[in-house]
Order: C-alpha cells, then sequence, then structure tokens
C-alpha cells in the first residue's frame, strides 16, 4: 500500500516529529538531572528538562505558559540554583549508587514500578467524554480568569512569595554574626 | 497489518491525544522520586522535587487543555505552581546555606545531628 504525501500529510508528520523531539528533550533532561554524578550537570539537565516542558506547554496551545516556564525556571530557580552550588561548593557525589548496588536497584525498580503502574493506569482508563469549552484559553481569558475568578488565590501568593522572600532572608542570615 | 497501521496512526496523532502527556507526566514523577532517593546532596533532592512538581503541573495542563470546560482554570494552577516552587526553592535554598554555614557540608548523610 502506499502513503500518498499530501501537503496536509506532510505537515501532521512535521508537527508529530516535533512533538517526539520535545517530548525526548523533558525525559532526556529529567534523565541527566537524575543520573549525572556532578550536581552542575544535574541542574543544566533540569533546564533542559523545563526547555522541553515549554515546548510541551506551547502543544497544550498555552504559549503564556512555555514563556513563563522559561523566565520563572530556567531563568530564576535554575540560576539561583546553580548559586547556591557555588557557594557552598558542594563536593561531588562519591558513588553513583549509594552506599550498595542493591539499594540502588532497589530504587530504581521501586522508580520502574511506579512508572509502568501509572502508566498501566493511564491506558486503562476511560476519562470522562470532551465538555464544551467555554473559552480558547487565550491569555485574555487567562489574565481575566487570574483577576477575578481566581484573584483570592492571586492576592495569597503573592503573599506567600513575600513571606518566602524575607523567610529565607532571616533563615540565611541567622549564625552569620555567631561566626564572625 | 492492521495493527502497524493503527500503531502509525497512533504515533502520528500523538501531539493531540491526552495519555501521551499524562504518560510523559508519569515519567517525570517516577524519574523525580528515583532521583529524590539516589541524590545524596540536598541540591540533588531539591532538582528531583522540581521534577516531581513539573509533573503534576504537566497533568493539571493536559486535563484542562483536553478535557475540562474551562482550559484557563489548568494554565491558572500550573503559575500558581510555579509561584510555589519559586518560593520553596528560595527557603531551601537558604536552609541549604545556612546548613552549610554550620556543618560545611550539604551532603544529606553528615546532617546527622539528631540521629538516636
Amino acid at each position: 500500500m502506499t502513503i500518498h504525501l499530501t501537503p496536509e500529510i506532510l505537515n501532521t508528520v512535521t508537527v508529530t516529529l516535533f512533538f517526539a523531539g520535545v517530548v525526548a528533550v523533558t525525559l532526556a533532561g529529567a534523565v541527566i538531572a537524575v543520573a549525572a554524578r556532578r550536581l552542575v550537570y544535574s541542574v543544566s539537565g533540569l533546564a533542559l528538562s523545563f526547555m522541553g516542558l515549554a515546548g510541551l506547554y506551547v502543544f497544550l496551545n498555552s504559549p503564556f505558559l512555555a514563556l513563563m516556564q522559561i523566565l520563572i525556571y530556567i531563568g530564576a530557580v535554575c540560576i539561583v540554583i546553580m548559586f547556591a552550588l557555588m557557594l557552598a561548593n558542594p563536593k561531588d557525589e562519591p558513588s553513583l549508587l549509594p552506599h550498595h548496588v542493591l539499594v540502588g536497584l532497589s530504587y530504581l525498580l521501586v522508580a520502574g514500578m511506579l512508572a509502568v503502574g501509572l502508566m498501566m493506569v493511564i491506558a486503562k482508563s476511560h476519562w470522562m467524554p470532551k465538555a464544551v469549552q467555554i473559552n480558547s484559553g487565550t491569555v485574555e481569558d487567562l489574565g481575566r480568569a487570574l483577576l477575578t475568578q481566581f484573584g483570592f488565590a492571586f492576592e495569597l501568593i503573592s503573599v506567600v512569595l513575600l513571606l518566602a522572600i524575607l523567610g529565607a532572608l532571616v533563615v540565611a542570615r541567622s549564625g552569620r554574626r555567631s561566626q564572625s | 497489518m492492521k495493527t502497524i497501521m493503527d500503531v502509525i496512526n497512533f504515533i502520528i496523532h500523538a501531539p493531540g491525544s491526552l495519555s501521551v502527556y499524562l504518560a510523559v507526566g508519569a515519567l517525570l514523577f517516577a524519574i523525580g522520586f528515583f532521583g529524590f532517593f539516589r541524590h545524596r546532596t540536598l541540591v540533588g533532592m531539591l532538582v528531583s522535587g522540581e521534577l516531581i512538581l513539573a509533573g503534576a503541573s504537566l497533568n493539571f495542563m493536559a486535563f484542562a487543555h483536553f478535557r475540562a470546560a474551562d482550559p484557563v482554570v489548568g494554565q491558572a494552577f500550573a503559575l500558581f505552581i510555579m509561584g510555589i516552587a519559586a518560593a520553596e526553592a528560595a527557603i531551601v535554598l537558604s536552609i541549604m546555606i545556612a546548613v552549610y554555614r554550620n556543618y560545611h557540608s550539604i551532603d544529606a548523610r553528615d546532617l546527622k545531628e539528631m540521629e538516636g
């Protein structure tokens, strides 16, 4: 049987290839973040994984979330972790597998069982049918919902962030005087 | 032959199917879970925790896009998860600096003053 390459099919195939690339980047970054022996590589893998996740968000029709993902996670969280790494200057992890090979294998086994079990649940379950969407999830809809429907949570999270900044300052400053 | 065509069909339409996103989210969660136990330093555990949170927000986004009546809810939830994760990272890093000042190490196994 032959498949005729119409522009429509070609377009779909291109989109699918991009999607596969994005998924591969996400998972590869996650594996690097977990398996790397040096912590700098670990944080770089995390940044790579977040880059792929931003691509997945674009596929999920929310480019604003993708930009926020890059801005907040890669631009802020990963950089801050990197800074802390430079300040604390930890030793590289002594061995790839912690104290015993069997212990490391058991971690791998548990995580693998978790993944397989979740996959089976995903494959077997029947989700409810697609609901009629009341809006198309554009940036405008998101902004309106954030300031009306989620107004309280929005204000609350700004208080949480303020308290986190103050708490971080207090915790990081305490004990400085006793040392000097 | 039919099953091969089914598989090709599934792969071609993967960007539009809910279960693919859920599978990626589940894999992120499992990888983060593994890393949480494997890493011996606090930074490694923080990185793994971020991976777990990323898997959770991908799940929210996928369900909101494919099933929910209001796709904005998932986006707002993912935004709030980002805010919480940023606050968490700031707090954890300041704790790490305080710990490093006292113990001169951020290896989780060195912090055993309260070990019985």
